[in-house]
């Protein structure tokens, strides 16, 4: 699974951070979304795409 | 489905259960969901229900937050602009600007950092309960006591000026109070905000008023409006939350035993909590920016629409059984904190304090209990932000 996030669009909900915080971080700063693994373990798979589906800006992107 | 605007029906607001969406907003989520809906003023707008179409409506650009263009569904004043500050009613570029400015101060690790001095600010609250003994109304002893010192930890109000701050807030919020006591409180608020955004300036310090104050492209005005801002979107809610989820609790008697029995099951509870009572009841609301075609209805620019997050959090298609209040389901993906650019900016520091408001509450007293039968708990029926005006406890 890869993992896009887009800066951009990210608005710093903390969502992503909550669902997989393994895999999601906040720039203590900015409050936006840091990648924390570009490719994490298999097992994160599911929290992964729910923290995509969860993103009220939808700033991830996930793909196989 | 349209009708001709005359014959729009305003907003269901009527409950027959005080926990339920009233039969008629479900109704319309059934056999209408995206369907006409009648303003005071005589204009037609648009109610939508479902949870699909209130979701991308809300991450869709062309529902606008701009506060001159929102009528109310139940008054029929002429909407007036937004004043500098109050980025919740503006639209991208000034709301991203103003938004970015709080972003890294509500960040998920700043708020469960929090953690200790909100447990404290609980304990608090519990020990003067016990001390004074049962029965308590939970309403100012808990709820509005814990939230607003949290608000003033999150503002950075000094310690001798937290009991005034606090009364004010109380003031403002309360419904039942004459308008102009109200906005008395108002006044007295936003004058003491701005004087603490000018003594920030001279001297800054580690919270949100302290870190806006100094900043160079804003006004006085605007930080102490934000600081307003965050205090009425951030109080109301959170207190209605802590005070109705106890009520929810105490009459869901087999949602109290799991949770007792799991107190891990704590955040899943906050999370369905949060879904089953929508405090927010009657919004988000927006108005179309544009004409433009959605969910195969056509939409005419200006037209204010309600996105009834009450309804969408308890629309089947997405929460089987929705009706239920089931801990075990978790209720993640509800749209209470609204959805899209302008979520709730507070929503982890909302769960930080449901998380232990709750569990602190219930740590304490083991046999709480509802000093009245349920159905004498006076509920905020006509207020913005649902709750229960008072609620007697025992234990």
């Amino acid at each position: 699974m890869r993992i896009a996030i887009d800066r951009g669009k990210c608005c710093g909900s903390g969502m992503c951070v909550l669902t997989a915080p393994e895999v999601f971080d906040q720039d203590e700063q900015d409050g936006l979304v840091v990648l924390r693994a570009t490719r994490p373990p298999d097992d994160r798979d599911e929290a992964v795409r729910e923290a995509a589906a969860l993103c009220p800006a939808g700033a991830i992107e996930v793909s196989d | 489905m349209t009708e001709a605007p005359t014959a729009a029906p305003p907003l269901p607001t009527a409950r027959e259960c005080p926990l339920d969406p009233p039969a008629a907003l479900l109704e319309r989520q059934r056999s209408c969901p995206v369907g006409r809906l009648g303003f005071p003023d005589g204009a037609a707008g648009w109610l939508i229900t479902g949870y699909d179409n209130v979701r991308a409506a809300l991450a869709d650009p062309r529902f606008s937050s701009r506060k001159e263009l929102l009528r109310s569904p139940f008054s029929p004043h002429e909407p007036t602009a937004a004043e500098p500050g109050f980025f919740i009613y503006t639209d991208p570029p000034e709301h991203t600007a103003q938004r970015h400015l709080l972003t890294g101060q509500f960040t998920l690790r700043r708020m469960v950092s929090w953690t200790e001095r909100i447990e404290r600010i609980a304990a608090d609250c519990l020990d003067a309960m016990e001390a004074a003994g049962p029965p308590a109304d939970l309403v100012p002893s808990y709820a509005m006591a814990l939230t607003s010192q949290v608000i003033c930890e999150l503002l950075g109000v000094p310690h001798e000026d937290r009991a005034d701050f606090q009364r004010d807030s109380a003031v403002i919020l309360d419904t039942g109070v004459p308008l102009e006591q109200a906005m008395a409180a108002v006044g007295s608020m936003q004058r003491y905000l701005r004087d603490l955004v000018e003594a920030r300036r001279r001297e800054p310090s580690d919270d949100i008023i302290g870190g806006l104050a100094g900043h160079p492209e804003l006004t006085v005005e605007q930080v102490a409006n934000i600081g307003f801002l965050l205090l009425s979107a951030g109080l109301d809610t959170t207190s209605n939350m802590i005070s109705l989820g106890t009520y929810a609790l105490l009459t869901h008697p087999e949602q109290l035993d799991a949770l007792r029995a799991d107190p891990a099951l704590i955040d899943a509870a906050v999370e369905e909590l949060t879904r089953y009572l929508t405090v927010n009841h009657y919004g988000p609301i927006r108005a179309a920016a544009e004409d433009f075609e959605f969910a195969g209805v056509g939409l005419k620019q200006g037209e204010t629409v309600v996105l009834s997050a009450f309804a969408a959090n308890r629309d089947p298609a997405r929460y089987p059984e929705p009706d239920r209040l089931d801990f075990a389901r978790g209720g993640r993906g509800h749209l209470s904190f609204g959805h899209g650019i302008h979520q709730c900016i507070g929503q982890q520091l909302a769960r930080v304090e449901m998380r232990i408001g709750f569990s602190a509450l219930l740590g304490r007293f083991p046999g709480l209990r509802l000093a009245v039968p349920p159905g004498q708990v006076p509920m905020r029926d006509k207020s913005l932000i649902y709750g229960v005006h008072s609620l007697p406890v025992a234990w």
